[in-house]
């Protein structure tokens, strides 16, 4: 059996530094996925008590999906800096 | 085996110039009034909104299905935004808040049902509010006609929306710097908002149109590989499905804009008084 040549690999440290950068941040939206299952979940809990009261509070329902998403969003959107910014 | 192409999720977001104007000298700042992509298409948008304008705007009693298009969108902004939001004083700032819903609408549509715009290479779709400097303007624009209309309303006692009421003066000290900051951080997140949204929308679908292309390459190199046109064709049915969410996405995306200009213009009308 031959020896085979000892090849020396170069690692780039900055590259994968973005990478695992990217990775960790786009973890951040755990908190979002979890506020958005919570936020519904309460919305559908109330609904199924008192379905007349339930339509009364679809915006609010709305507008808080959208606030809560955005820090998901935010998680996502620093997650492509950190991958394509330069 | 054929070459692959390059996946490239942010090549759809470059702006580049279809007419090269001079650039507008205003007392020292240059400004460069270029006809770039971009601004195609927001004028395509805004004659798209103009065309709606001039095709729906009637008075019929019994509609046809444009002007209940219309009167529904504008039942959205008056009836289940304004209204319930900031009550009677709402309604001279109605006409701002329906140019604003539609606008982002228009914009955040166009990118997602003319798609068709982006196969075989063609660049012609292109994602206004997914650029950071449209949706900035937007917010900006927002937040500072509220401020200073708080200011042109109530004067300088405006102050006070720093101080919640009922509160001690002792924890006054450290909780204005706070109220401060989370007040002027409003347009940084309205603009991350609406951006981050269209953004990730595009970016997601960009990416699995590049899977279906890559795993169809890897598909026709024969032989077992053939087995690498499932997942291509399952990516293509996942576009289907975040094609249906990005449609969702954007008119729920300019609706939460135009609620949140409400609420904060809300706060600014009923300043110091409930509805």
């Amino acid at each position: 059996m031959e020896p085979h040549a000892a090849v020396a690999t170069v690692i780039d440290f900055a590259k994968s530094a973005k990478l695992i950068g990217a990775g960790l941040a786009a973890m951040g939206m755990i908190g979002a996925g979890v506020g958005l299952g919570v936020l519904f979940g309460s919305y559908l809990q109330a609904a199924i008590r008192n379905p007349a009261g339930a339509a009364s509070q679809q915006t609010m329902l709305f507008l808080g999906m959208a606030l809560t998403e955005t820090m998901g969003l935010f998680a996502f959107v620093v997650s492509l800096i950190i991958l394509f910014g330069s | 085996m054929a070459q692959q192409p390059a996946i490239e999720p942010m090549h759809q977001f470059m702006v580049h110039k279809i007419v090269d104007l001079p650039p507008v000298h205003i007392g020292g700042f240059a400004l460069d009034l270029s006809i770039t992509n971009s601004v195609v298409t927001m004028f395509a948008g805004a004659l798209i909104l103009i065309l709606f304008f001039v095709l729906t705007a009637r008075r019929e009693i019994v509609p046809n299905r444009g002007q209940a298009l219309a009167e529904s969108l504008y039942n959205i902004v008056d009836r289940v935004l304004v209204g319930p939001i900031i009550g009677r004083g709402g309604k001279p700032y109605v006409p701002y808040i329906f140019t604003l819903f539609l606008v982002i609408l228009v914009l955040n549509l166009m990118s997602g049902v003319l798609a068709i715009g982006n196969v075989g290479g063609l660049d012609l779709t292109f994602a206004v509010t997914a650029q950071l400097a449209v949706t900035a303007t937007l917010a900006v624009l927002t937040f500072f006609s509220v401020f200073i209309l708080g200011f042109v309303k109530h004067g300088p006692k405006f102050v006070g929306i720093f101080a919640p009421s009922g509160m001690p003066k002792v924890m006054l000290i450290f909780m204005v710097p706070i109220e401060m900051l989370s007040y002027f951080v409003r347009p940084v997140t309205l603009a991350m908002r609406l951006f981050g949204n269209m953004l990730g929308g595009h970016v997601v679908m960009s990416l699995f149109g590049s899977f279906v292309v890559a795993l169809g390459i890897v598909a026709l190199s024969g032989g077992v590989a053939t087995l690498a046109v499932i997942p291509s064709a399952l990516s293509f049915g996942m576009i289907v499905a975040l094609t249906g969410l990005e449609l969702v996405i954007a008119v729920l995306q300019a609706f939460v804009f135009a609620a949140l200009a409400t609420v904060y213009l809300n706060e600014v009308v009923n300043f110091g008084h409930g509805h």
